[in-house]
């Protein structure tokens, strides 16, 4: 119990100190983090509500791929970006192993099968009261997806934050693509990590407190974001 | 003979068949032998239907008996078992269905204002531009929601959505309207002006059909009247003429709110 406050004293100081090594790495956390839910999100929300709002063959299996997908082994796509980007690998003469962007690509893609099986979800309630409308008024396939994501995007920002959560907490796929190298790939996460791996739990469960911080108020500030746009849209 | 706009071809066996053509409009919609069979059920069972351009034809029957469906048949929404859907002489094709619009009983307001569910039903429909715009004013004006343009429609009373989906529909210019029991569920106030809508549509030449159990209604609103039981149409006519003098027992059982259920159904 001394050791958890002792750590939470810790994490308080770093914070309020400002440690620029610290703030560094928050801030490539983040920047990694909403990059790669930004990218989910534009490949993930068209391919969800494609699968929730219309009727292909195939549809179903592609149902069936995208959940089974959300449960990806984040040390299976670290390995399968590792492998692309290194240096024998087809995109390795691009030279992306070990920088952010690498961790932005396999977050990437981790988050978008999260994203787009929401959304698939989501769209395809919302499709089921819009469907007798949108054949009566012949709403075409680009249509109908866009008008279902325009209205349901008060609940898929629930999607980006669930997206958010796995991202920011990953650290199997972002330590192998990434290298955990400091001032470069250092996130919060890998740090975590690294810290645990040295002994220092202190410091450890101090960046975990912080980790946890920084989700609360993205998560308590989109929501607030939501409630007040629905809000003001609804009045 | 009695003389209708209306006309049933070749009813289901067992009932009289009717030749009522008036000479005069254009047919805009016909059935030929139409069928529609669900869960190994014959839910409509060849019907063979005339719908006159300028008309308003009720369509009555109980609870499950079709009436819905055949509504959905005749707007192309869903495809026919057997049997088909004309539109003035052609099998329904994009064409026919651009000149339709349908209003469901519970009305589908999009997750937007009043005025951004007129829009897009319109931007759909190929409107643009000051056309648009202009079909917007009216459409508001035309259900009294001027005031009500930016609500989100979803929170406007069940009478308010109401008319915001016929207007919504009329918008579009339709030449046939399809109403599937629109003023089922709203009180009378909201009933007189959703049925003001409709009568203020078919005097500006839009064919009228409508779905409904309220035989007021049908005397109010309708020139012909189809009505229906186990999926087959059994008796047809002017609304007058059916509902003060019915000739089939289906029809009599259910104006005198008596229990009949026949070997067939």
């Amino acid at each position: 119990m001394s050791s958890f406050l002792a750590s939470l004293g810790e994490a308080v100081g770093l914070i309020v100190t400002g440690d620029p090594d610290l703030l560094e790495i928050i801030g490539l956390s983040l920047r990694v983090t909403l990059t790669a839910v930004a990218a989910a999100c534009v490949i993930g929300l068209p391919i969800g509500a494609v699968v929730g709002a219309l009727r292909f063959p195939g549809r179903s299996l592609a149902g069936v791929i995208l959940n089974s997908l959300m449960g990806l082994p984040p040390v299976v796509v670290g390995l399968m970006v590792y492998m692309a980007l290194s240096a024998g690998g087809p995109l390795g003469p691009l030279g992306l192993l070990y920088t952010p962007t690498a961790m932005i690509i396999a977050q990437t893609i981790l988050v978008t099968p999260i994203v787009a099986a929401l959304t698939k979800q989501i769209v395809e309630d919302l499709h089921a009261d819009y469907a007798e409308q949108f054949a009566s008024l012949e709403v075409g396939p680009f249509d109908r997806v866009v008008a279902l994501l325009w209205d349901a995007r008060f609940s898929l920002m629930t999607v980006a934050l669930a997206g958010f959560g796995r991202a920011v907490a990953e650290v199997g796929a972002v330590i192998m693509v990434g290298g955990n190298i400091n001032h470069v790939t250092r996130v919060m996460t890998t740090t975590i990590a690294l810290e645990t791996s040295k002994g220092n739990l202190e410091v450890a469960l101090a960046l975990g407190v912080v980790l946890l911080t920084i989700a609360l108020i993205v998560n308590g500030a989109v929501m607030t974001f939501r409630a007040t746009a629905a809000r003001v849209t609804y009045a | 003979m009695l003389e209708t706009e209306f006309n049933v071809r070749s009813p289901a066996p067992g009932w009289r068949e009717e030749t009522q053509r008036a000479a005069s409009p254009e047919v805009l919609l016909e059935t030929r032998a139409l069928c529609f069979d669900a869960g190994g059920r014959r839910l409509i069972d060849r019907i063979d239907i005339d719908i006159r351009a300028g008309r308003r034809t009720m369509i009555m029957g109980a609870n499950g008996t079709g009436k819905s469906l055949l509504l959905r048949l005749l707007h192309g929404l869903i495809p026919p078992t057997r049997g088909e859907v004309l539109w003035r002489g052609r099998p329904l094709d994009r064409g026919g269905r651009h000149a339709q619009a349908m209003v469901f009983q519970r009305p589908v307001m999009l997750r937007r204002s009043a005025i951004a569910n007129l829009r897009f039903a319109l931007a759909v429909r190929g409107f643009t531009g000051s056309e648009r715009t202009t079909r917007e004013t009216e459409a508001l004006q035309r259900a009294q929601l001027e005031g009500l343009a930016a609500r989100q429609a979803r929170v406007l009373s069940a009478g308010e959505q109401q008319r915001l989906a016929v207007a919504r529909a009329l918008s579009c210019a339709p030449r046939i309207l399809f109403l599937d029991e629109p003023t089922a569920s709203l009180d009378p106030v909201s009933t007189h002006a959703v049925e003001q809508l409709i009568r203020e549509a078919h005097a500006d030449g839009v064919t009228i059909v409508l779905a409904t159990h309220d035989v007021g209604q049908a005397r109010r609103l309708g020139d012909d009247l189809v009505f229906m039981h186990a999926g087959r149409v059994v008796e047809t006519g002017r609304v007058s003429d059916v509902l003060n003098a019915p000739r089939s027992e289906a029809a009599r059982a259910w104006l005198e709110g008596r229990l009949y259920l026949d070997s067939s159904s």
